[in-house]
């Protein structure tokens, strides 16, 4: 007979407390197994949201975070908006001026080159328009741009693709410039599908309705990112709703302060047979998503800081604030959450440890006749041991079970919230300290039981 | 010889201070496959000198050959290692392990020991005393005569050189206390084992070739008598 046998003896015997002891570890790695899963699930989450297709976010001064979260997590309200004719200093080329002319309205300089467009070249800048709201989901005015230049996944090489239906257009005859897409999630909850007609809200999901409605042309296939989660409307369409142009006091106002002469453009979009546009001067956008063009990030660096020198605007780079994010809120909390699990492993290991040792005063005589058959004090101490160490690893497996059984009930819920596929078998890195940190504990809690067997009076006890 | 006793001595403390000696025995010898009986009334430290044998405690002064190892010289280690290796004990209230089944309580008997775990041997001793078809049961499942008979069982398990029985029948009832004696000496007649019992029954103690009356043995049972 081996030492583990007469271990596992000995906790058949004391039944009840060894399966009570058992549970009470299983409960704790339960709970180590689910924080850890959570924990993996929320850094692949926010490791593949940090993987946009784009380096940087342009908008109004302020608080980068912000700009982030707004713009690509559709959280906290926008930072104030910058005009129009700020993004189209992003355009390569003679692009401003190409805008101008088709767009129509007042610009300073129009013939100049954008202020960036060195940066550009091979690149792309896609604006953004946010405030309004479809339900509780938000609306976002963008460009067609924004699903063909755009890439998102972990690697950031991965494409949009659409379930049903198809990109928005700029202008169709059908639906002029009133064309959406919608992300996979909000279709599902506003049970929304392509060909229907929906109406934005102004300022907050309870807001004043618009009144115009936009024709759902393409449902967006899930992509685990928060795009499933929103309405993307045609900004042109987003420009023409009521309370979207800038009033004309305004626009005077901005003209006299800039000192710059504006001029009228010479072209519009009627020119070029379609319908009038909101002019350019009445335009603003809450942010601009900007790849400059080369492979070195140094072109995005440069971007960044004469951007952040100059006083109209401000570059955030999402993957630096994501990142710090996930550093300064996230890991904290998911670190103190572990330290709790962990806290009640080790209340476990104290349950086993008061287990044991209130059963030694019954078990005196059962390690005297051990040590009288000849066995020695460090045996019946390592039985002892074998035995903490027996209930705490059959509690850890069970725990271990437990935990990922949960998580792959959880999996299907996981995967529709969050795009990331978790199953049975998903293991956390950290999960391989278990078995050791489980092996310590158990020892831990066994040696005071285990150096009470060890001093035991052989021969008072076999008296007794 | 298997034993040899010279001199033994010993004393345990008082609760308020001082000593009261238990054992002063000059000489005790028994040769290899002898069976010897220890005579004696409660209190007269026929246990304490049992222990002193197996080397669970020691002698404040005095010899202990077994087998030709002096056990007064040996650590605690030692002592264990050899009790594992060559003795056999039969205790008073059998002491079997009550979350064990017959089978592996015979097999804790030769666990401890450095010799062979012979699996087989475990199984014949319990033939051997008449509980072949009882090895799976707990004591809890059994009399006391049948949880006396694993006790001798276990005791022969690691294939002793001397047999220490402490008053094996005390809590076996009459009809079975023949019977256990009958088993034991048997037994350790077969395997060349060397006993010795303990016991107040004289009746029983005539049964064997050899008594030794306790009171002549320890001198401290003479001086007190005087």
């Amino acid at each position: 007979m081996n030492l583990l046998l007469i271990a596992w003896r000995n906790m058949q015997q004391r039944g009840l407390s060894s399966w009570l002891t058992i549970f009470s570890m299983a409960l704790g790695v339960t709970l180590v197994v689910i924080v850890l899963a959570i924990s993996g699930v929320v850094t692949e989450s926010f490791q593949r949201n940090s993987s946009v297709g784009y380096n940087i976010i342009v908008g109004a001064k302020g608080s980068p975070l912000q700009l982030t979260l707004n713009t690509v997590f559709y959280l906290s309200r926008p930072v104030e908006n910058v005009p129009y004719a700020y993004f189209l200093e992003f355009q390569p080329g003679k692009g401003r001026e190409a805008a101008w002319k088709s767009i129509g309205g007042r610009m300073a300089n129009p013939e100049r080159p954008g202020k960036y467009s060195r940066y550009m070249a091979g690149g792309f800048a896609v604006p953004v328009c946010l405030g309004d709201y479809f339900g509780p989901f938000r609306v976002v005015g963008t460009t067609p741009d924004f699903f063909n230049n755009l890439r998102y996944g972990e690697a950031g090489d991965m494409e949009y693709r659409f379930a049903d239906g198809r990109n928005f257009q700029e202008h169709t005859p059908e639906n002029g410039y009133f064309e959406a897409v919608i992300g996979s999630r909000a279709a599902s909850e506003m049970k929304v599908r392509v060909g229907d007609k929906v109406s934005p809200t102004h300022g907050n999901p309870e807001g004043e309705g618009h009144g115009d409605k936009f024709t759902i042309v393409g449902v967006l296939a899930p992509t685990g990112t928060p795009n499933d989660r929103a309405l993307f409307i045609n900004m042109e369409g987003f420009y023409l709703m009521d309370k979207h142009s800038l009033p004309p006091g305004e626009v005077e106002k901005t003209e006299k302060e800039s000192g710059l002469t504006y001029v009228d453009s010479t072209g519009t979009a009627a020119s070029l047979g379609l319908p009038a546009k909101l002019p350019i001067h009445q335009r603003e956008v809450t942010a601009i998503l900007v790849k400059p063009g080369g492979e070195s990030g140094i072109l995005a660096a440069n971007m960044q800081q004469n951007i952040n020198e100059s006083l109209q605007a401000q570059a955030a780079s999402p993957i630096r604030e994501i990142a710090t994010m996930l550093t300064m809120f996230v890991q904290p909390i998911q670190f103190a959450l572990l330290v709790l699990t962990i806290l009640v492993c080790l209340v476990s290991a104290i349950a086993i440890l008061v287990s044991i040792y209130n059963s030694m005063s019954e078990r005196r005589r059962d390690i005297a006749v051990m040590r009288a058959l000849g066995a020695r004090r460090d045996v019946v101490l390592a039985i002892i041991l074998a035995e903490s160490v027996l209930i705490a690893l059959s509690g850890g497996l069970i725990g271990w079970v437990m935990g990922h059984g949960i998580a792959a009930i959880a999996s299907p819920w996981v995967e529709d919230q969050t795009g990331i596929q978790v199953s049975f078998f998903t293991i956390n890195i950290w999960e391989w300290t278990l078995i050791p940190g489980i092996v310590l504990l158990a020892i831990g809690a066994g040696l005071i039981p285990a150096f009470s067997a060890y001093r035991t009076d052989v021969s008072r006890n076999l008296s007794a | 010889m298997i034993l040899q006793l010279d001199h033994i001595r010993k004393s345990y403390p008082l609760p308020g201070g001082g000593t009261v000696q238990i054992l002063d025995v000059p000489n005790l010898n028994v040769d290899v496959g002898e069976q010897v009986v220890l005579l004696g009334q409660s209190g007269g430290g026929k246990t304490t000198l049992l222990h002193i044998i197996a080397g669970i405690t020691t002698p404040d002064s005095g010899s202990v050959l077994l087998d030709g190892i002096e056990m007064t010289k040996l650590s605690e280690q030692g002592r264990d290692r050899v009790r594992a290796a060559k003795l056999g004990y039969v205790f008073q209230t059998f002491n079997l392990l009550p979350g064990f089944t017959a089978l592996e309580n015979v097999r804790l008997g030769m666990t401890f020991g450095s010799g062979k775990h012979d699996i087989s041997r475990a199984i014949r001793l319990l033939e051997r005393v008449g509980l072949g078809d009882r090895l799976h049961y707990k004591p809890s499942q059994l009399s006391v005569g049948q949880q006396q008979r694993i006790s001798v069982a276990r005791a022969l398990a690691n294939r002793p050189r001397l047999l220490l029985a402490d008053e094996p029948t005390a809590n076996v009832d009459a009809a079975n206390q023949q019977k256990i004696i009958e088993l034991i000496r048997q037994t350790c007649q077969e395997e060349q084992i060397a006993l010795i019992m303990v016991t107040h029954d004289l009746k029983l103690a005539q049964q064997f070739p050899r008594v030794e009356r306790l009171e002549q043995l320890n001198r401290v049972l003479q001086s007190v008598a005087s």
